[in-house]
């Protein structure tokens, strides 16, 4: 009933404002943001933080409505937008590497990356390899070296399940150091990331593989040292003395990053009118510092740029679980 | 004394009209929120996050409006467990074993409001324990490691007995049957998923909220529909409610208890994989082996409503120590709060309480502020709330079902769920017909899921060495209690089972 509803009042008000509309730029009528998962995770955090911060800067006229739909990795909220709200002009769909991680590995069953229309990047977070404050292993290669030699000596626990982006990332890492059977890596799955890291501090495992913004307040207070991060360069500021893999030798690079998709659909005004909305926030003072604040890396994409970008991390991580043995 | 000042400087942040204002209107809406099937203190916070955003509310207040929800939903979730035995929410699922009894036997007043008190002395200890201890306590929960959150779980798993006083059997079926539920959805240990058809809405496993408004709420409307068609007169049994506060002496008989769970329930908070469910289920297990020595818990005790309601509402302040001091959430709603805080720009974690004072004790001072409201805002209104008995079934029932389906729409927006919760319901049903308890299913799925990924984490991080299990003396003190939890009601019950057998003879409800 209530999208019954809407739709008269969308068609009314696309009726009313047809004549200016043809000159004007499209504005979403009710702005709608699908988090797809339950409130408090990073989707969530996404949806709710963009949605703030474009009405601030008056970039919407109305709040961004969040509509927190979970289940399946992601892959509910995938499948409602495909199969029913594919020519949805107000939605957005937060996503992130966890999205193309699943798209890659067909874990979102019958659904691929071309069914909706990828808008624009707001950030990109850096994978980091830590150990505790207090332990022996100073270096990646060090780390790589004890794996190497004794894969069951090491566990390594990240906040993603086997197989997801925690555990690609150190499997990245262990490919490009030479460690030959990348699958005898002992990952252990937590339920996200701050509990790895807790388990990490209580000694429970040796590493930790995760995204800069979840080790960053325990990297303030000294709880724990990052050995490497997963950049091509070393980040700015007060990172900039963390050292990035590729410099100790190790060719690895693995950024989470978060980002929006559309129905496939959605007008061509209104595609291109989130994604340079997307942009202008991406531009403004205030996202620097939310970006700041949360250990966000730079990775500014809109439109046809962010689509390349998001088919290609596709077919790497596909070429990673398939070397791996996750996907055939 | 430091702290004294640093307390006082939180009242200064936090007595500001606006932000009393805000702080009632939390209360108020929590405890609403708790009371309504299907709507937890989770769904809640999430609910109220964008009037926080739209109102353009700062940190303090902001936190202040979310943590008095959060509070108020903690005390709103007895009440339907009392009046109607449908838990509001999930940690309120122990408080119908004993209070539903309570309201049955004419004391609905008097549950009320004892729950009341036993939740404001719960929550009362806990924001006492979240100032003095929040950084040692953070040790606490870094000696958790898998293998000891394996032996707290198996803990609670083998006091379950003392969750249904009726057929030990049939309860341990209910668990099995609850563990078997746990295991659908993708197994974070593998990637792999099971038992989920190839359906993609089970990936994530089943909903704990969806199965308890199915199990409960649905399955009491589905035992009215039929018994309104068996029976001519479809008014239901008139219900007593009985004076609204309770005498002295049963207050004195519960405060012991309180105090004791109190502790237990916080501690059980402080874990970040253990939570506010697990506070109150084993307050309630232990509370029953500690002091039930004439069988009374499960039919109506006092006690057994208080020392749920105290555990869960401690457990609610702990779980806010891993959330502010290791930014680790400790339940659902704490993994909200905590989102909330991240978009404020506030990164909770070892830092916190040195770089945003001002939020901390801020948030302290409203906890105990919306404690306080929630306590003179609750004992009065036990007298509005028990007229909900009043109503007659047959308009109750058909509420009861609507608010069950539109609270668990309107949090997932999926009708694949409410298929999932008719389910439940039908279920349900089916169980009570049986005379199967329905807690321990939900306890099953409810901690089936972290027991067996800290077991196999635990085996793992070992190289399948199952003696790591037993390695520290946390472990082993855990299992000690375990195991005496499990083999020494076997010894009594031989002992005290021809006064039992007399009593079982007329309690037939679950």
């Amino acid at each position: 009933m209530f999208k019954a509803k809407s739709l008269t009042l969308v068609a009314a008000l696309l009726g009313a404002t047809a004549f200016p509309a043809m000159a004007q730029e499209f504005t979403p009528e009710n702005p709608e943001c699908i988090a797809p998962a339950n409130p408090g995770g990073g989707w969530d955090f996404t949806c709710r933080q963009v949605g703030k911060s474009m009405q601030d800067l008056d970039l919407i006229d109305k709040t961004m409505q969040v509509v927190n739909l979970a289940g399946g990795g992601g892959g509910v909220a995938f499948a409602e937008v495909v199969n029913k709200r594919s020519d949805d002009n107000d939605l957005i769909v937060a996503a992130s590497s966890a999205t193309a991680t699943r798209l890659a590995q067909g874990a979102y069953p019958g659904n691929t990356m071309d069914q909706v229309r990828w808008l624009a990047s707001i950030g990109a977070d850096y994978g980091v390899i830590a150990v505790a404050a207090d332990s022996d292993v100073e270096t990646l290669p060090q780390l790589l070296d004890m794996i190497k030699n004794d894969p069951t000596a090491v566990s390594v626990a990240g906040g993603s399940a086997v197989g997801g982006w925690d555990h690609l990332k150190v499997l990245i890492a262990a490919n490009a150091y030479g460690v030959e059977d990348v699958r005898r890596v002992k990952y252990i799955a937590f339920d996200g990331g701050g509990e790895a890291v807790t388990q990490l501090l209580a000694g429970s495992v040796q590493a930790f593989t995760g995204d800069l913004s979840e080790a960053k307040g325990f990297v303030d207070s000294g709880d724990i040292r990052v050995i490497a991060v997963l950049s091509p360069e070393r980040l700015e500021g007060e990172f900039a003395n963390i050292p990035t893999a590729k410099e100790q030798g190790v060719d690895a690079i693995g950024a989470n990053w978060r980002g929006f998709y559309g129905p496939e659909n959605m007008s061509d005004e209104a595609y291109n009118a989130w994604a340079s909305k997307i942009g202008d926030l991406y531009a403004s003072d205030e996202w620097k510092e939310i970006m700041a604040a949360n250990g966000l890396a730079p990775l500014d994409l809109q439109g046809a740029e962010f689509e390349t970008f998001v088919s290609d991390s596709v077919e790497q991580i596909q070429s990673i679980s398939r070397e791996i043995g996750i996907i055939k | 004394m430091e702290m004294l000042s640093n307390l006082g400087d939180g009242f200064v942040v936090a007595l500001t009209w606006q932000n009393i204002g805000l702080a009632l209107l939390g209360c108020f809406l929590g405890t609403i929120m708790g009371a309504l099937p299907g709507l937890g203190p989770s769904n809640g916070v999430a609910i109220l996050i964008p009037l926080a955003f739209t109102l353009g509310l700062g940190a303090t207040p902001s936190l202040i409006l979310l943590t008095s929800v959060y509070y108020g939903a903690m005390y709103g979730g007895r009440i339907s467990s009392i009046l109607l035995n449908i838990p509001g929410d999930e940690p309120a699922m122990m408080t119908c074993l004993d209070g539903y009894p309570m309201a049955q036997k004419g004391m609905a007043g008097q549950a009320l409001s004892i729950s009341g008190i036993a939740s404001f002395v719960g929550s009362f200890f806990a924001t006492w324990g979240l100032i003095l201890l929040a950084p040692q306590l953070v040790k606490i929960a870094l000696l958790f490691g898998p293998a000891e959150y394996f032996a707290l779980f198996a803990l609670a798993f083998m006091t379950l007995g003392g969750v249904s006083s009726t057929n030990q059997a049939k309860s341990a079926f209910a668990a099995a049957l609850g563990l078997g539920l746990a295991m659908i959805g993708v197994d974070t240990q593998t990637g792999v998923p099971r038992f989920t058809f190839g359906e993609v809405h089970l990936y994530d496993g089943l909903d704990f909220l969806v199965a308890i408004v199915g199990l409960f709420a649905l399955s009491e409307v589905f035992i009215f529909l039929e018994e309104r068609h068996g029976s001519a007169d479809g008014a239901g049994k008139k219900l007593n409610i009985g004076r609204l506060t309770p005498p002295m002496s049963m207050v004195k008989a519960c405060t012991p208890t309180m105090l004791r769970t109190s502790f237990l329930g916080f501690i059980a908070g402080v874990l970040p994989g253990a939570g506010a469910s697990l506070g109150s289920f084993i307050s309630y297990s232990m509370e029953k082996r500690l002091i039930d020595k004439d069988g009374t818990f499960g039919k109506g005790d006092p006690r057994g409503v208080a020392a749920p309601e105290a555990g869960n509402n401690a457990a609610a302040g702990g779980a806010l120590v891993p959330m502010l001091a290791l930014g680790v959430p400790g339940s659902g709603t704490t993994a909200v709060l905590l989102a909330v805080l991240l978009s404020l720009n506030i990164t909770p974690g070892p830092l916190l309480f040195q770089n945003n004072p001002d939020v901390v004790w801020g948030l302290i001072a409203a906890l105990f502020i919306a404690n306080f409201m929630l306590l003179l805002m609750n004992i009065p209104m036990v007298g509005l709330f028990t007229r909900v008995l009043l109503i007659p079934p047959r308009i109750l029932m058909p509420v009861v079902a609507m608010v069950s389906f539109v609270g668990i729409y309107g949090i997932s927006g999926s009708s694949f769920d409410l298929m999932v919760m008719i389910g439940f319901g039908v279920m349900g049903w089916l169980l009570r017909k049986f005379d199967v308890p329905l807690v321990p299913i939900i306890l099953g799925t409810l901690l089936g899921n972290a027991m067996e990924n800290n077991l196999r984490r635990a085996v793992t991080i070992d190289n399948g060495n199952w003696m790591t299990l037993f390695d520290s003396p946390l472990s082993l003190g855990l299992w000690t209690v375990a195991i005496i939890g499990f083999i020494l009601p076997l010894f009594l019950a031989r002992k005290v089972k021809p006064r039992m057998a007399k009593d079982d003879e007329g309690s037939l409800s679950d």
